[in-house]
């Protein structure tokens, strides 16, 4: 780890104007900032701790019935908010099925919608890496790249952006407030993570110094009933997805009136399916349905490398957590959260789950 | 830039001068404050040697700085045992043989301990190995600390129920 300068500043503004030194970043748990600083990929020369900063750890229930969640709130201690998990239960499922208890007892809510890349050759710095350093190159194109990006990356970049709480936020339109040099304004999530584009991999459109303060969420109680989150890791826990789904769904009786579908690890960014959500509307909950809904939301699709597997697969995901959502949301959190399996000690849902 | 923080380590209050803020919590409990029973796995959060409690919750020290704590508390397997009683969940990893090497063992231990306060296992083996799996052994005595973890939330819920009602044993009031 390289040398730097720490700094405590007292309140908002004063970390805002300490920000605005080149070099500085901000330090709320440290989970990846640190990681990143041990290995050399992340060389701050100032780290501005922001973790006492007062009133950005609260749980805030709005008058129109939705939810701002402050910037410092742990993720445990969002996803074991009573009320929070039955109003949003994909996005609890989601958060517990990150990372492990210890990590989720100090990582933040805005800290994991900023988090790096688990690209090994972003964390390697002897690789060529656009996103470490811009235009020196790609390792992952011709590296092992079978956990890759399939939607939305170029050459510059075919990495996945980490995080399970993004999904879900993307797929109920959460919105990130911002507090900057210029002042406060706020982004859809969905503007909030940028993909690759022919010359550049920017990650995110904050400009330096801005800092996320906090998140607010719509309300979605039609959504609660039938939503859940679904995650495939190559160990049963504390892994990054392979792939993963958020489905929400809006039902009367067995039709759908609306429903809420993002993916996870597929992209640089979460990847909210627009067309997945428009091919159900108004549709039976079926197999044929979601079988549809995942060939629209894969059709731009495209391996980056040997990774045409995960193509079949997110397919495969989006079809089971919409049949798990379909079978609404269980009453109880599931002993593993988010995963594809049936609870040993508890009956599977009515219908298939396997896709051929 | 030396400063210093003040940081309450298994029940004592120390004041700490730091020339250099890279210290991790995990560096300074081993190096600076010599206990050592908290190990140093990784050093990047990924297998959980270094747990301790952190204002009571389970956190991986690696990944913490300790500049960024002035004014908390701080439990480490050196602060679980009551003079020369062991902590029931300490009793329960020899009890069910929860170990082989023993160098994963002290986080395991905080874990467990950062579980049970939790309370979001109830009685269920699938929750606790899921709760538990941020805690890697490589002796994989995963079976054992399993049975231990299940058998110190039964000795630790039948101590509370020995206690008159709404008076914890640390005498706050039950919140």
């Amino acid at each position: 780890m390289n040398r730097f300068d720490f700094l405590r500043p007292a309140s908002l503004a004063e970390a805002i104007t300490a920000a605005a030194v080149p070099g500085s970043v901000y330090l709320a748990a440290g989970t990846n900032l640190l990681d990143l600083m041990k290995i050399g990929v992340t060389r701050p020369e100032r780290v501005i701790d922001i973790s006492r900063l007062p009133g950005l750890d609260r749980i805030e229930w709005l008058p129109d019935g939705g939810v701002r969640i402050g910037a410092l709130v742990r993720n445990s201690d969002l996803a074991y908010d009573a009320r929070f998990a039955a109003a949003y239960p994909a996005v609890a499922e989601a958060l517990l099925s990150g990372a492990s208890a210890q990590l989720r007892n100090a990582a933040t809510v805005g800290g994991n919608l900023l988090q790096r890349t688990r690209c090994a050759y972003f964390q390697d710095i002897a690789s060529a890496c656009n996103r470490r350093e811009p235009g020196s190159g790609c390792d992952a194109l011709q590296g092992e790249n079978r956990l890759h990006a399939v939607l939305g990356w170029t050459e510059q970049c075919i990495a996945t952006h980490p995080s399970d709480f993004c999904v879900p936020l993307a797929a109920l339109d959460a919105v990130v407030e911002i507090e900057g040099a210029a002042g406060r304004r706020e982004l859809p999530i969905e503007a909030l993570h940028r993909l690759p584009d022919a010359i550049s991999a920017t990650e995110s459109v904050l400009a330096p110094g801005d800092l996320i303060i906090g998140l607010r969420l719509p309300e979605a109680a039609a959504l609660a009933g039938h939503a859940r989150y679904v995650k495939l890791r190559e160990r049963t826990s504390y892994a990054f997805a392979v792939v993963s789904a958020a489905a929400m769904l809006d039902m009367d009786g067995d039709t759908i009136r609306s429903s809420r579908i993002a993916l996870g690890a597929v992209a640089a960014k979460p990847w909210r399916a627009h067309a997945a959500e428009a091919a159900l509307v108004g549709q039976r909950a079926n197999r044929e349905t979601f079988e549809t809904a995942a060939t629209a939301a894969l059709a731009d699709a495209r391996p980056s490398g040997d990774n045409a597997f995960k193509i079949t697969l997110a397919h495969r995901i989006l079809v089971r957590a919409l049949t798990l959502a379909s079978a609404g949301t269980p009453k109880v959190m599931p002993a593993l959260p988010a995963s594809p399996f049936p609870e040993q000690h508890a009956p599977a849902p009515k219908g298939d789950l396997h896709v051929a | 830039m030396p400063f210093s923080i003040s940081l309450t380590v298994n029940g004592q209050s120390n004041s700490i001068a730091l020339d250099d803020p890279r210290v991790t919590l995990l560096d300074l409990l081993r190096e600076r404050l010599h206990l050592t029973g908290t190990k140093k796995g990784c050093d990047r959060g990924q297998c959980g040697a270094c747990t301790v409690l952190l204002d009571g919750r389970r956190i991986n020290a690696c990944l913490t700085l300790a500049a960024s704590l002035d004014g908390s508390t701080v439990t480490t397997i050196e602060g679980l045992a009551d003079g020369t009683e062991l902590h029931p969940v300490q009793a329960a990893f020899i009890a069910c043989d929860g170990l082989q090497c023993g160098y994963c063992t002290p986080g395991q231990i905080m874990s467990a301990v950062g579980l049970l306060s939790e309370g979001h296992a109830g009685n269920d083996p699938e929750r606790v190995r899921e709760l538990m799996s941020g805690n890697i052994c490589r002796c994989g005595a995963y079976q054992g600390i399993t049975q231990a973890v299940l058998e110190a939330g039964h000795a630790l819920s039948a101590k509370n129920d020995a206690q008159p009602a709404g008076v914890p044993e640390d005498g706050r009031n039950a919140a």
